[in-house]
C-alpha cells in the first residue's frame, strides 16, 4: 500500500466466530479485523449485527466459539480472564458508574484491584479528573447521582483510562448523551486519545461519529464484516450496496440541512 | 393496680433477659445462615427454588405450632433450645427472600461493568452485588426481628422464660395489667431494636463512623444490659434459702437438705398450676434448693420434660395422665386409677408418682343457674333430646380428648354446638348467656362465684381428676427431695384449692400470695 508506514500491531481477530446456540446461527462470523498502535477502529452497523459482541470477544466478556484474538501477539485464551480485563480499559454503554462509589472512587476501582497505593491512585485519580476536564476538588467526593450525563461519561472515560490500559474498548460512549454535550465529548475524547496515542475499539450505530472518528472503519451486518476501510476510501469506494446506501445517509442529510440554511426551498411547511 | 405493676416490674428483668437471648441469638444464626444462603442462592436457580420454597414453608406453619412441634423433634428438649431453633427458622425466609431479591435485583449492566473493569466473581459480589442490595437485606433483617421478637412471646408454653410469661399469665388469672405489660415491653423492645438496625444502616449509607458507633453501643449496652442478670446469675455463688431470707418460711438455719441444689419447677399454664409451682417451688427453697420455675407449659410438653429430666417436679391430674399419656379412653375406678397410673409412668417414663395432693380438679359440665332451671337439666344425661339447640364451651385441649368424644356418644350428645375458647373466658360466657354449658374445672372459683350448677355424670364417663405430684428420674431418686415435697401429700383439700385460685382470679392477689396460703395450710 503506498504511502503506508506499518506501525506494530496492538490488537487482532482472527476469524473469531460466537454462536448461542451450539453452532447452529452466529452472532459473530468469520471476523478479522486488527488495530496499530494509536489507531481508532470504529465498528458501525445496525443494533443486533453483533458488534458489540465482537467488542466483548476482546476483553472476553463473551468467550469466542472459535478463532482468536491477540494482544500485543499475544493469544488472549493464554492470559488470565480477569488480568487481561485489567489491562483493557472499557467505556460501558450505559455508562455503568457504580452508583454507591464515589466519582474519586469508581475512577481508582481498577488500579485498586491492581493493588496500587493509596497515594498513587489519588494522584492518579487528580490527573485523569483533569484530563476530562472535571476539576477533581469538585466532582471527586460527589456521587454518580450527582453528575450530569456528560459528566457521568467524562468520569467513565476517566475509569477506563486509570490503569494505563494497553488498550480501550467503547460501547456506544455518546449512545445515551444530547446532541450538543455529545459534540464537546466527542472532540475532547478525539483529543485526549491522539494524545495518549490510545489504542481504541468503539462500537457505534451513528455513520457521521464513525467517519469523524475512525482511523479505520468496519461495517458489520448479521455478524459478518462486509467492509474494512478508511473512511475517504469507504466514502469513495463502499464496494457493496448496502455499505454504499448506509454511507450515501449522512451526505443525503447534509445536503439537506445545508440546502435550508441557504434559504433553499428543500423543506416547505406552513408559515 | 400499683402493686400489680410493681410486681411485674420485679419479673421484668429475668424475663426480658430470657426474651433478648432467645430473640437476639436466634436472629444472630439466623442472619448467618440466610445471607449466605441467599447469596448462593442467588448465584444458582437450582438451589434458589428449593431454598426459597422451603423457607416459605416453614413461615405458613402457625408460629405456635412450630415451636411446639419442636420440642418432639428434638427428642422432648424443652426450654431455650426449641425456641431457639424454631425462631431461627422462622427468620430465615425474610433474611433470605431479601437478600436473593437484593442482588437479583441489581442492574445487569452493573455486573458486567464489574467484570468489565476487572472484577473477579467475588469482588463483584463484595464490592458491587452486596452493596448495591445492602437496602433490601437489611430491610429483611428489619422484617425478621420484629417478627423474632413477637414470636418469641409465644416461647413461653416449651418453656423458655420470655416477656410472654406476662402474657400467659395474665390471661390465665384475668391479670390484664400483666397481658398489656407483657404487649408493651415486647413492642418496645422490638421498637428499640429496630432503631438501632435502622441507626446502623444509615450509619453503613452515610459511611459515618460516629453514628455506626453509636448505634453499635446501643445495641451492646441494651443486649448486655438484658443480658446481665443471666450473666451475674452465672457469675455468682448459687443464692441459697438462707440468703435469700424472702418468705414467711421457718427455716432450719443449722442444716438444710438440699443446700446448693438445683431443681426445676414446672406447671402448665392456668391460674391453679401456676400456684401450684409456686408452692412446689417454695416447699423447695425452704429445704434449700435453688429453684429455677418453668410455668406456662404445655400439658404434654410437660410430662415430656419430666421424663427427661429437663423438670423435676410438677403436678398432674390422673384424668389428664390416663387419655393423653397412657391413651385410655375408659376409666376406671379412682383408686384403681391412681395405682395403675403410678406402675405405668415408673415402668414406661422411671416418673415417680410421689402420691396425691388430696384434691381433684375435674373437668365438669356447667351451666348458669337460671339456664339450667329454665330448661329443667340437673345432669348431663338431661341434654340429650334439647342439644341440637344447645353451645357448649371449652378449652381446645378438652375438644381434642377422648373423654369428649366417650361423653358425646354415650349421652347422645352429637349435635352440641362446640365453641372453643380460652378457660379465662368460658364463665363469663356462660354466666352472660353467649353460651350454654361450659366444661369447667371443679376447683375453679368461678363456679361458686357465678353461681354456676354443675352436672351430674350418672354414667361416671368422666374420669377422675385427682391431682398427683411426680418427680423426674432423678428427684426421684433424692430422697432429699422426695422428704421436702412430702408434707403435701393428701393436704390440699377442694376447698382450699378452690380459695386459692379465687385469692388470683376473683380477688385479683398475687400467686405467691396464694402460694403462701397453701403453704401454711400444709404446714403443720
Amino acid at each position: 500500500m503506498p504511502g503506508y508506514t506499518p506501525r506494530a500491531v496492538i490488537l487482532e481477530l482472527d476469524r473469531v466466530r460466537k454462536s448461542y446456540d451450539g453452532g447452529s446461527t452466529f452472532a459473530v462470523d468469520e471476523v478479522s479485523l486488527r488495530a496499530e498502535r494509536g489507531q481508532l477502529v470504529v465498528l458501525l452497523g445496525e443494533s443486533g449485527c453483533g458488534k458489540t459482541t465482537t467488542l466483548k470477544t476482546i476483553n472476553r466478556l463473551v468467550e469466542p466459539t472459535s478463532g482468536r484474538v491477540l494482544i500485543d501477539g499475544v493469544d488472549t485464551v493464554s492470559v488470565d480472564a480477569v488480568a487481561l480485563r485489567r489491562s483493557i480499559g472499557y467505556v460501558f454503554q450505559g455508562i455503568g458508574l457504580f452508583p454507591h462509589m464515589t466519582v474519586a472512587d469508581n475512577v481508582a476501582v481498577t488500579t485498586r484491584l491492581l493493588g496500587w497505593k493509596a497515594d498513587r491512585r489519588l494522584r492518579r485519580v487528580q490527573e485523569l479528573l483533569e484530563l476530562v476536564r472535571l476539576d477533581p476538588g469538585d466532582y471527586a467526593a460527589k456521587t454518580p447521582a450527582e453528575l450530569s450525563g456528560g459528566e457521568q461519561q467524562r468520569v467513565g472515560f476517566a475509569r477506563a483510562l486509570a490503569a494505563n490500559p494497553t488498550l480501550l474498548l467503547l460501547d456506544e460512549p455518546f449512545g445515551a448523551l444530547d446532541p450538543i454535550t455529545r459534540d464537546g465529548l466527542r472532540d475532547d475524547f478525539q483529543a485526549i486519545q491522539r494524545e495518549l496515542n490510545m489504542t481504541a475499539v468503539m462500537v457505534t450505530h451513528d455513520m457521521t461519529e464513525a467517519l469523524l472518528l475512525g482511523d479505520r472503519v468496519v461495517v458489520m451486518r448479521q455478524g459478518r464484516v462486509l467492509r474494512e476501510a478508511s473512511p475517504p476510501e469507504i466514502l469513495s469506494d463502499p464496494n457493496d450496496p448496502y455499505v454504499a446506501n448506509l454511507m450515501a445517509s449522512p451526505r443525503r442529510n447534509a445536503d439537506r440541512v445545508r440546502a435550508m440554511a441557504s434559504g433553499g426551498d428543500a423543506l416547505e411547511g406552513p408559515r | 393496680m400499683t402493686d400489680n405493676i410493681a410486681a411485674r416490674f420485679a419479673e421484668l428483668p429475668d424475663l426480658l433477659a430470657g426474651h433478648l437471648l432467645l430473640s437476639v441469638s436466634a436472629l444472630l444464626i439466623g442472619i448467618a445462615v440466610s445471607i449466605p444462603l441467599g447469596i448462593a442462592a442467588s448465584r444458582s436457580p437450582r438451589l434458589r427454588v428449593p431454598a426459597l420454597a422451603i423457607a416459605g414453608l416453614i413461615q405458613t406453619v402457625p408460629s405456635m405450632a412450630l415451636l411446639a412441634l419442636m420440642v418432639p423433634l428434638l427428642g422432648g428438649m424443652i426450654g431455650f433450645v426449641p425456641a431457639f431453633v424454631a425462631l431461627t427458622l422462622y427468620s430465615i425466609l425474610p433474611v433470605l427472600g431479601n437478600t436473593v431479591t437484593g442482588i437479583l435485583e441489581v442492574d445487569p449492566a452493573l455486573t458486567e461493568a464489574a467484570r468489565g473493569v476487572g472484577m473477579t466473581d467475588r469482588q463483584s459480589l463484595f464490592h458491587v452485588e452486596l452493596p448495591l442490595a445492602a437496602p433490601f437485606i437489611i430491610a429483611g433483617v428489619r422484617t425478621a426481628t420484629v417478627w423474632v421478637v413477637g414470636m418469641a412471646t409465644l416461647s413461653t408454653p416449651v418453656g423458655a422464660p420470655s416477656l410472654g410469661n406476662f402474657i400467659f399469665f395474665g390471661l390465665q388469672t384475668r391479670n390484664w395489667v400483666a397481658v398489656v405489660f407483657g404487649c408493651v415491653a415486647a413492642a418496645l423492645l422490638a421498637i428499640v431494636l429496630d432503631a438501632l438496625i435502622r441507626l446502623l444502616e444509615a450509619a453503613a449509607r452515610r459511611r459515618s463512623r460516629l453514628l455506626g458507633g453509636v448505634a453499635g453501643l446501643g445495641l451492646v449496652a441494651m443486649v448486655g444490659s438484658g443480658l446481665w442478670p443471666l450473666a451475674a446469675a452465672q457469675l455468682q455463688p448459687p443464692v441459697t434459702a438462707s440468703s435469700l431470707g424472702t418468705t414467711a418460711v421457718a427455716i432450719d438455719r443449722d442444716r438444710l437438705p438440699l443446700e446448693g441444689r438445683s431443681l426445676t419447677v414446672g406447671g402448665k399454664g392456668f391460674t391453679e398450676q401456676y400456684i401450684l409451682a409456686e408452692l412446689l417451688a417454695l416447699r423447695l427453697e425452704a429445704a434449700g434448693a435453688v429453684v429455677d420455675r418453668r410455668p406456662n407449659m404445655g400439658s404434654t410438653i410437660l410430662f415430656d420434660a419430666l421424663g427427661s429430666g429437663t423438670v423435676d417436679v410438677s403436678v398432674d391430674y390422673t384424668g389428664t395422665i390416663w387419655t393423653t399419656i397412657m391413651d385410655r379412653p375408659e376409666p376406671i375406678e379412682r383408686t384403681a386409677m391412681f395405682i395403675e397410673i403410678a406402675a405405668d409412668l415408673l415402668r414406661e417414663y422411671s416418673v415417680l408418682t410421689l402420691g396425691r395432693l388430696g384434691y381433684e380438679n375435674a373437668y365438669v359440665f356447667a351451666m348458669g343457674r337460671d339456664r339450667a332451671g329454665a330448661l329443667g337439666v340437673r345432669s348431663i344425661a338431661d341434654l340429650r333430646p334439647m342439644a341440637a339447640g344447645l353451645t357448649i364451651a371449652s378449652d381446645p385441649e378438652f375438644f381434642g380428648r377422648p373423654e369428649w368424644a366417650r361423653v358425646r356418644e354415650i349421652y347422645s350428645l352429637g349435635d352440641l354446638r362446640t365453641r372453643s375458647m380460652d378457660s379465662t373466658f368460658m364463665y363469663g360466657a356462660v354466666r352472660d348467656g353467649e353460651v350454654d354449658i361450659i366444661t369447667g374445672y371443679t376447683t375453679d372459683g368461678r363456679i361458686k362465684a357465678f353461681d354456676l350448677v354443675v352436672l351430674e355424670d350418672p354414667l361416671q364417663v368422666m374420669p377422675p381428676y385427682d391431682a398427683v405430684l411426680l418427680l423426674s428420674p432423678e428427684a426421684a431418686a433424692d430422697p432429699a427431695v422426695v422428704a421436702a415435697l412430702r408434707p403435701l401429700l393428701n393436704s390440699v383439700s377442694d376447698e382450699d384449692m378452690r380459695i386459692a385460685n379465687m385469692m388470683v382470679d376473683v380477688e385479683g392477689l398475687e400467686v405467691v400470695a396464694a402460694a403462701r396460703f397453701l403453704y401454711d395450710r400444709t404446714t403443720r
